[in-house]
């Protein structure tokens, strides 16, 4: 049974009586063990998408159309506490700011142990020991210290690593990793990146891998959805996706990473332009204003999720597109 | 944190000798001549300067205030110079456990009202519970504690009789007598520090549930009650202390007030019949106690952040 599966998926916020689109949709999907990245700038819809999974949209926000199923079951047809059964044991969270995280007056113990006495019925010994030995997995030295110190005494690459330890902690089959390594020292995320995709391995952990760089997906992902303005854009495996990206924004995505294999003064091609409001409606595809190759047709008609074995691209143009970028490869 | 402890300690000390001084200087700023008051226009120039001399009203007011700090010092608060001469010690002793009994009791109410109203609101906020608790927090900020005092001796006391309208009974003689003469002006003086408390942890709470580690906690999937006491509570309460700490004065003041209302003779009492009279010693001494408390409350509250916030106790 597929793990996770996001179909067709559109969110909704209301504000004031007035109501916009914020994910168009989002399909993508995960087996046991695998992990899947999801790729896109800020207010791609994203970390929305992993939120709705949880059922922790926020006020206002709403699951418009579309189904997330979980182990066969769509999560977004439960209730609260039926959604509150599966948090934590079933499907697992870890979020972007490491310094917020994490709740600054409860003990690292507190709040470590707290889910593995409610979800796994442990005892506070055993939940004791189970910390110690998740902490030691994660990376963290001295764990009988640790255990007693408060957040404000750990630095942001430990603290992540708390919240990578809760949230393996309820032996979830499923962890969604939101920007887990944005806020972190650049030295420190590669690290926590290797650690946060080994142990979902290790464990048989689906990893949802939610990230605006591609540049760090390459290593740990084996397939990759790219988001934007709401919509999924491209679905590939990470190799095609790298090797032959169609779709122009993911083009200009991988120009736009810095790589050591090419000459040094190689510039990087940043895209043009910003997002796309969701409050303005914007017909056709939603990357049209920004896109070298937009022509008619993307201007007045959303182009069809095509498929081309496992590549799949929404692009009027990506044949033209793709081949450009060969020819320019080449040159 | 028992250096922090300690450097707190002191500083209350700094602030209870200034406003030890102040007051006593103040007092003597203000028109008025205790002898006149004493005398009444009876006694002659001479007698009042003997009473002058006697009372050591004549020396300079550095000396007279260098003896006043000195006997302080040893716990003489001197003899009120009014009336049966009573130590000032003996008066305050006798009118503190009142005012301490009203206050602490009307804190006791206050907040055992205050944070389940305060929660249910933030909870189920713009429900119609979070407007009904909006509204009566509103309506008791606005009514005047003294004015609240004898709207509820007029329902409980006069027309239900269900409690004894004025007195204080102490506390040593049984809890009904000590409770049924307390609860009234409990409630009166309570009512507008709850609405105070309950509004703050409203807001507070408010401000948690947005938090990421709130998020955090949900996405562990633990049930509302860990939520709200594990996780919401203990960070909401660190704003709100402060207030609680602030609101004390207010408590103490309204005490004050609400005393006379219920003739309870309490620190209100004996301040306000010591100004009428321009009984200097009964003045500075209460002046001082009131202080006190409040100093002593604040720091208190001081203590208590360490306690809540291992933020402050670590570091």
């Amino acid at each position: 049974m597929t793990l996770l599966s996001v179909e067709n998926l559109a969110i909704d916020v209301t504000r004031d009586g007035e109501s916009h689109r914020l994910v168009h949709d989002a399909h993508f999907s995960l087996e046991r063990g695998e992990t899947q990245a999801v790729v896109g700038e800020s207010g791609s819809g994203k970390s929305l998408t992993a939120l709705a999974a949880m059922g922790l949209l926020g006020e206002g926000l709403s699951v418009a159309s579309g189904r997330i199923l979980f182990e066969g079951q769509d999560v977004t047809a439960l209730s609260e506490a039926a959604h509150n059964d599966l948090r934590g044991s079933g499907i697992a969270m870890i979020f972007q700011e490491p310094m917020t995280s994490l709740n600054p007056v409860r003990s690292i113990q507190h709040q470590l142990t707290e889910g593995m006495r409610l979800k796994l019925g442990l005892s506070r010994r055993a939940a004791r020991d189970r910390a110690l030995e998740l902490l030691t997995e994660v990376g963290i030295s001295d764990p009988e210290r640790r255990l007693k110190q408060y957040p404000h005494q750990l630095s942001g690459g430990m603290r992540q690593r708390v919240m990578i330890a809760i949230a393996l902690s309820c032996k979830p089959r499923l962890i969604l990793a939101d920007e887990p390594t944005t806020a972190l020292d650049v030295t420190i995320q590669a690290q926590i990146l290797a650690l946060t995709s080994r142990l979902c391995r290790d464990h048989g952990v689906g990893l949802v891998l939610i990230t605006h760089n591609l540049g760090i997906v390459a290593r740990h992902a084996q397939n990759v959805a790219v988001m934007y303005g709401g919509r999924v854009v491209e679905r590939a495996s990470a190799r095609a996706l790298y090797n032959d990206p169609r779709h122009p924004y993911t083009q200009g995505l991988l120009a736009s990473v810095p790589r050591l294999d090419l000459p040094r003064d190689t510039p990087l091609r940043p895209v043009p332009g910003a997002p796309p409001d969701p409050t303005v409606p914007l017909p056709g595809c939603r990357f049209h204003p920004r896109c070298p190759w937009a022509t008619d047709v993307c201007r007045e008609r959303v182009p069809p999720f095509e498929a081309e074995g496992d590549h799949e691209v929404a692009c009027w143009n990506a044949e033209v597109a793709s081949e450009s970028r060969r020819r320019e490869g080449v040159a | 944190m028992a250096s922090y402890m300690l450097r707190r300690f002191l500083g209350s000390l700094v602030v209870m000798w200034a406003v030890a001084t102040l007051v006593f200087f103040m007092l003597r700023l203000v028109p008025g001549d205790p002898i006149a008051a004493m005398l009444a226009d009876a006694g002659g120039a001479e007698e009042i300067e003997a009473m002058r001399r006697s009372l050591g009203l004549d020396r300079s007011l550095l000396v007279q205030y260098g003896i006043w700090f000195g006997n302080m010092l040893q716990g003489d608060l001197g003899n009120s110079i009014y009336g049966s001469r009573v130590p000032v010690t003996e008066a305050l002793a006798e009118a503190l456990p009142r005012t301490l009994s009203l206050s602490l009791l009307a804190f006791v109410i206050a907040i055992v009202i205050a944070v389940p109203a305060g929660i249910l609101s933030a909870t189920r906020r713009n429900s119609a519970t979070d407007t009904t608790v909006s509204l009566l927090a509103f309506l008791g900020l606005s009514m005047p504690d003294f004015w609240l005092a004898i709207l509820l001796i007029i329902v409980f006391a006069a027309n239900l009789q269900w409690l004894p309208a004025i007195g204080y009974v102490p506390l040593s003689e049984g809890f009904w007598p000590w409770f049924s003469h307390l609860i009234l002006p409990a409630i009166a003086v309570g009512t507008a520090f709850s609405a105070i408390i309950a509004r703050m942890i409203r807001s507070s709470l408010l401000e948690v549930l947005k938090s990421d580690y709130m998020r955090t906690a949900r996405s562990k999937g633990l049930t509302p009650r860990m939520l709200m006491f594990g996780h919401a509570l203990p960070n909401a309460m660190i704003p709100v202390i402060t207030v609680i700490g602030i609101a004390f004065a207010l408590l103490i003041s309204g005490a004050v007030v609400v005393e006379n209302v219920f003739a309870i003779k309490g620190l209100g009492r004996v301040l306000i019949e010591g100004i009428l009279n321009r009984d200097y010693p009964i003045v500075q001494g209460a002046v001082l106690v009131v202080s006190a408390i409040f100093v002593f409350s604040n720091l208190l509250v001081d203590l208590l952040y360490g306690v809540i916030d291992p933020r402050i106790r670590l570091n």
